[in-house]
């Protein structure tokens, strides 16, 4: 069946619907804006990790992977609004496949989860929280796309499995803040204690997290090459999950 | 016959056979059988739960049926999916469109979906808009529209792609009086001119009245009737007379009910419903009868029969748009039925 016209019907939408609501683009962007310099610079005096990075430096990269986990997770869970309002019944019942919607609807989420997080990619380069270097740049959206991609998935999974918005609330308590509190965005995870650590290096965004501190000149602390490998698991198992939930479900 | 002059002969119809559907041990639909022919307008009507949404579930395969086959325009339902959605537009029960994008973009979105291309898309778009009424509006986003144009909107991206058959589910639910005749002469406006077969559910008896060629009868997911509005509501045959009693009629029912002239006598909401010949000649009786067991009557009228009376003689029920039909069923007094 026509997949690529499809993938690109409901890639459009998102984007029409992204550049529309400047509402929503201005609250999504303010939370991380409002970490970044009201922690930078509240903690900054008791930061004592590295003499040479401060805190803002620090967690530059850590508030990029928070706005890809919740503009991403939010993203996929969009679906839930859309059976909300009985959208998703019209997308349903064309005579296109499953696969091709999910594609293109991980694409949609995925194209503006990255222009936001490229946005404050761009304030700590220009900010000079971060150490530029083109390949660097590159290394960090390849990191972030992994990021987005695969939270995306997460959040259609869910959704395809929830029947009410109700989980929304759910989700945002007990997977989204924990993922980004124990991802070790906002502190060191060298110096956690042992239960803490055993959490944080079981969550996929800490690698994430840790791979963009190596790709902008932080302080990292895995190999890339394990971060790209976690990352690269994480999404294939979110998708597999995502698509095999998505076939399932019922308008 | 060539398989594309069969192809030709089958488009627009629906053929129905022994289809049943179960949720648990609730079944939805119960051995249903039908036929609709190219260029019909359809009705189902029925109560809630009837299982009218379930069929066009079923027949738009958003559905497996749990038994039975059904065919759309020559396809197999459950194995020619594609074919069947690409032959077929459905306007849902609930609101289904995108309000944060316009009219236009909405209908685009479909249009793309079903595989049209760019000078398809503007021109259908155009046409489509027209029919319902909507072309001035077409730029402004769905969510400044009213619950009637955005019903309209909805009619209009259902025929977007041209197809053989059009689903209506509902398609009055929720409006005012006003917005619901001017929905009506926009489907009325649409068979005349597009000959797309027309398949709508309601459970409004006027609104199947008005509408439908024939009308199917649909309750606790069996057809209990099938014809058109004047051979169903001829099959009574006679008036109906209302009496409204004030005290005890039990013995009062059961007289008036062994009268030759009386076809059907139901008891509802202390109220008698009598389907007789020649009903003006037959309203001194009632009174006779009245008089002689000291049965006081406050109102008694006379008119001919409507789809109501069909589906209450059918079923011992109305129909009604609220939750308390079950309740009222309950309070039902009691039903005497004269069989012929």
């Amino acid at each position: 069946m026509n997949f690529g016209p499809t993938v690109y019907t409901l890639w459009l939408r998102e984007m029409k619907r992204f550049i529309r609501n400047r509402g929503r683009l201005i609250g999504s962007m303010s939370f991380p804006l409002l970490f970044l310099v009201v922690l930078g610079a509240g903690f900054k005096g008791v930061f004592t990790y590295r003499h040479d990075v401060s805190y803002m430096e620090f967690i530059g990269p850590g508030i990029v992977g928070m706005s890809l986990l919740f503009t991403s997770m939010f993203g996929g869970l969009a679906i839930l609004w859309d059976k909300q309002f009985g959208f998703l019944k019209e997308i349903l019942v064309a005579p296109v496949s499953r696969l091709s919607i999910m594609t293109g609807q991980t694409l949609g989420t995925v194209t503006s989860s990255m222009l936001k997080g490229t946005v404050f990619l761009a304030v700590l380069v220009f900010g000079g929280l971060v150490t530029f270097h083109p390949l660097g740049i590159l290394l960090a959206l390849v990191f972030m796309f992994l990021i987005s991609a695969s939270f995306v998935g997460l959040g259609i999974a869910f959704a395809s499995r929830m029947t009410d918005p109700q989980g929304f609330q759910l989700i945002m308590n007990f997977l989204i803040m924990p993922v980004f509190f124990l991802s070790g965005a906002l502190f060191p995870i060298d110096q956690l204690p042992e239960w803490l650590r055993v959490l944080t290096r079981l969550n996929p965004l800490t690698y994430g997290v840790d791979g963009m501190r190596y790709a902008l000149g932080g302080p990292y602390q895995f190999s890339p090459l394990l971060n790209l490998i976690v990352l690269l698991g994480f999404w294939a198992a979110t998708t597999f999950v995502g698509t095999i939930l998505f076939r399932k479900m019922t308008a | 016959m060539s398989s594309a002059q069969a192809e030709q002969s089958l488009s627009g119809s629906i053929v129905v056979d022994g289809l049943s559907m179960k949720y648990g041990a609730l079944k939805a639909l119960e051995n249903v059988s039908l036929k609709i022919d190219k260029g019909e307008l359809f009705g189902l009507l029925g109560p809630n739960g009837a299982g009218k949404t379930t069929l066009i579930s079923i027949l738009s395969t958003m559905l497996p049926a749990s038994s039975g086959q059904a065919f759309v325009c020559g396809y197999d339902v459950r194995k020619e999916e594609a074919k069947v959605r690409q032959s077929i537009g459905i306007v849902f029960q609930d609101p289904s469109l995108d309000e944060e994008l316009t009219a236009q973009e909405n209908l685009d979105f479909h249009a793309r979906l079903y595989g049209l291309d760019s000078r398809t898309r503007r021109v259908r778009a155009r046409e489509v808009l027209r029919l319902v009424g909507l072309e001035d509006r077409r730029k402004d986003l769905v969510k400044t529209y009213s619950g009637g144009m955005r019903r309209r909107l909805e009619i209009a991206r259902g025929l977007m792609h041209t197809p053989a058959v059009l689903f209506l589910d509902e398609p009055t639910l929720g409006l005012d009086p006003q917005t619901r005749r001017n929905i009506w002469d926009h489907i009325r406006a649409l068979k005349k001119s597009v000959g797309t077969t027309i398949i709508l559910t309601t459970h409004y008896m006027d609104e199947a009245d008005h509408l439908c060629s024939r009308i199917a009868i649909m309750d606790r997911g069996k057809i209990v009737a099938l014809g058109s509005p004047q051979e169903l509501k001829g099959s009574l045959g006679g008036d109906v007379l209302e009496i409204e009693v004030v005290n005890a009629h039990e013995e009062f029912t059961k007289s008036l009910n062994q009268r030759q002239e009386v076809r059907d006598v139901v008891a509802q909401d202390g109220r008698l419903i009598l389907t007789v010949e020649r009903g003006e000649s037959f309203i001194p009786v009632v009174f006779e009868t009245a008089a002689a067991q000291g049965v006081g009557i406050s109102s008694v009228s006379m008119r001919t029969p409507k789809l109501e009376d069909v589906f209450l003689k059918l079923t011992g029920r109305e129909i009604r748009d609220d939750t308390h039909t079950e309740a009222k069923d309950r309070m039902r007094l009691f039903m005497t039925r004269k069989r012929r």
